[in-house]
């Protein structure tokens, strides 16, 4: 190591002081969807409820699975055509439980496949059509047409957004959700709308990989101050240290797309 | 035709050498003038063509191949490294061929792109093939892993004679089911190179990131889908063991060990995957053993693989990392203890703009030394990935020169490593050409 070795963990609020409680974080099928880093989402999760003060504690539900009770934040990744299929009928499976967790207001992240699955339907290129779970009033149409490349968009709730796109599924919006944000660079939900991701209660859902949330800490604290708020009652946070969030994220703000 | 072309092509190729230009364009003069040029030249070869493809490890694979196979006395022709693609085969050619577009070797050994492979395979079906693996790599480029696994899958289905096959890769092994359906005309035979059950968990595949990695408790192997209960087949060669200088492989019911040049287990599991692609392409006739295993333990790594420079009397060592099980797998077997670090990630098109991959790696190896330098275009995202796995870090700066510099001015007495994209492996032998006497040791 050099002299000016700095330590890059910042959890004075975790070490020496009481919990202020723990935040359980279910992944959703982190087997079959999980492409593109997406555990990136669940690590960001872990360590920043952590770095507030709070005790993370990481679950995963896989097909088959009991589902456990008391879960305070989900988050499901990407995956291939071929993982949505294994999961489909165990997500049906789910559907209500899920559904009533998002209509009381639990926070959830959802991410490319996910998002495709809790919309509607996906209608695939190919040509069956996977049903979805409903919970964001969203359909989705398989093309042949790849959206890929660096994202950034505008969101009045998070700021600027960043992350990359790699899809071929174009997500039409219905009344029932709003955007997540409104696209500057790249393509989005789909090549003419000019919007990205889905808005629902505390529900984000997004195309973005990079992962999403190293990137952009507002929505991982948008995830975590809701969780607290509904458990707790208030959410007390910490001051996780944020510069090289920054940093990057200037950065790949200059990327090509 | 066949007079007209070739020496024209000959001759494009020594003027776009003369003004340093690129590699590709005599292939496409002559592809314009005499389309059949590079079939004709290759249909001639006594044994034919054989395709390497895969993501990761082409290169130092048919490097590997070439050599065992010019061990047991062979001529083999084989394409530069980096014109990997139909044209670069054709300009590759040129270069070799005599004035009346004659070709002397006994066998073409050719590494190909996935994407390139499925234009070149539709043209020349190649006699055949060795499919290494589907790692996420450059997802961008391909859309998604399994789009991938399908390209290889049809080189696979043009191959006329043997096709060699991952075991441990669920992707690639189960290629063996589709060419079992196609009908017995088009049947070339599979087989197989593996791993020992002691060394699977060293090679987590993309479907285990998550989950550890290895055999799953439930007894599935890794070359298991989701869900999917196998028997696995028996291997032609496998990977019994990798120690710190040597390797025993296992082929015809016998244990060969050897020393090895090459580092790192992924590179020796592709030695293993070099060695059945040379027995099947030798077939039924002798092979000098002896000679063959001698040739496996002096491949050295192509340009940049595990390469070992000395720099200011230290070694100085370039782990090329590309997605990340490359990334896992170099930092499994390059222990970071007594090593000065640096980790340089760029997102040019070569290296893939997504970053979402360093998040599907885990730093902890690192926390214990740190790391002392993080360069390249994303550096601030290389730094960002640290933070969230508690590894300390020193500088962070994005320009490759300075952030050499630094790291070679702070680690004097140190031997040193440093994990990089392609792009920015390019830029830092560049660089290191400039303020050292880069010595290549092997």
């Amino acid at each position: 190591m050099t002299s000016e070795t700095q330590p890059a963990t910042q959890s004075p609020q975790s070490e020496g002081q009481s919990s202020k409680g723990t935040i359980r974080v279910l992944q959703l099928y982190p087997r079959e969807m999980n492409i593109y880093g997406d555990w990136g989402n669940a690590l960001v999760l872990k360590q920043r409820i952590k770095w507030h003060g709070y005790t993370p504690e990481l679950l995963e539900y896989n097909v088959g699975d009991d589902f456990p009770d008391d879960v305070d934040i989900i988050v499901g990744g990407g995956g291939q055509d071929s993982g949505q299929l294994v999961i489909q009928d165990d997500l049906q499976a789910r559907a209500d439980q899920l559904r009533e967790l998002a209509d009381n207001g639990a926070p959830m992240l959802v991410i490319c496949g996910l998002y495709q699955l809790f919309g509607k339907f996906f209608k695939t290129s190919t040509g069956p059509t996977i049903p979805g779970i409903g919970i964001l009033d969203v359909e989705t149409q398989g093309t042949d047409e790849r959206l890929i490349g660096n994202v950034i968009m505008k969101s009045a709730e998070f700021g600027d957004i960043m992350g990359y796109e790699n899809h071929s599924g174009q997500t039409t919006l219905g009344p029932g959700v709003q955007p997540l944000g409104t696209v500057t660079k790249g393509a989005g939900n789909n090549s003419k709308d000019g919007h990205e991701g889905a808005r629902y209660n505390n529900v984000v859902a997004s195309y973005l990989h990079g992962s999403l949330l190293p990137k952009n800490p507002a929505i991982a604290d948008f995830l975590i101050r809701t969780a607290a708020e509904r458990k707790f009652g208030t959410f007390v946070p910490g001051s996780p240290d944020d510069d090289y969030a920054r940093l990057a994220r200037e950065h790949a703000a200059r990327r090509p797309r | 035709m066949l007079s007209f072309s070739v020496p024209l092509g000959k001759l494009v190729r020594t003027l776009s050498r003369l003004r340093g230009g690129g590699s590709a364009f005599p292939g496409l003069v002559v592809e314009k003038i005499d389309p059949r040029f590079m079939q004709r030249t290759l249909a001639s070869l006594p044994h034919g063509v054989a395709v390497v493809s895969g993501t990761n490890g082409k290169t130092t694979t048919t490097k590997m191949v070439v050599e065992l196979l010019e061990s047991q006395g062979l001529k083999v022709f084989t394409n530069r490294s980096g014109s990997n693609f139909t044209r670069g085969v054709a300009a590759s050619l040129l270069g070799e061929v005599d004035w009346r577009g004659r070709l002397d070797a006994d066998i073409a050994i050719l590494e190909l792109d996935e994407a390139h492979a499925v234009h070149f395979v539709n043209k020349v079906p190649p006699r055949y093939s060795l499919l290494l693996n589907v790692l996420r790599d450059q997802l961008d480029r391909f859309g998604e892993i399994d789009k991938t696994a399908r390209l290889l899958e049809h080189i696979a289905s043009k191959t006329t004679d043997t096709v060699v096959l991952n075991r441990e890769d669920p992707r690639v092994a189960r290629i063996a089911k589709t060419i079992n359906t196609l009908d017995a005309v088009h049947h070339p035979e599979v087989r197989y190179f593996g791993l020992d059950e002691s060394l699977r968990s060293t090679f987590p595949n993309d479907d285990e990131m998550r989950t550890g990695g290895g055999p799953s408790p439930s007894g599935t192997s890794v070359a298991a889908a989701p869900g999917e209960a196998v028997d696995l087949p028996d291997a032609d060669v496998v990977l019994r063991r990798v120690g710190a200088q040597d390797a025993d492989f296992e082929f015809d019911g016998k244990t060969v060990t050897t020393t090895m040049k090459l580092r790192g287990v992924y590179n020796i599991f592709n030695a293993a995957a070099a060695l059945s692609l040379t027995r099947a392409v030798l077939g039924t006739g002798p092979i000098d053993t002896p000679k063959l295993v001698k040739a496996l333990g002096d491949v050295a790594p192509a340009f940049g693989r595990g390469e070992s420079l000395t720099v200011d009397g230290q070694p100085l060592e370039l782990v090329l990392v590309k997605n990340p099980s490359g990334f896992r797998l170099g930092l499994k077997s390059f222990p970071a203890g007594g090593y000065a670090t640096m980790i340089a990630i760029n997102d040019n098109y070569a290296d893939g703009r997504d970053m979402s991959w360093l998040w599907d790696v885990e730093f902890e190896s690192l926390r214990e030394g740190g790391v002392d330098v993080l360069t390249g275009v994303r550096a601030y995202d290389m730094a960002l990935r640290l933070q969230y796995d508690d590894v300390p870090f020193g500088t962070v700066e994005p320009d490759i020169t300075a952030a050499l510099r630094t790291f070679i001015d702070g680690s004097r007495g140190k031997p040193k490593r440093i994990f990089c994209t392609y792009t920015s492996m390019l830029a830092i032998r560049r660089e290191l050409a400039k303020i050292t006497i880069v010595e290549v040791v092997s």
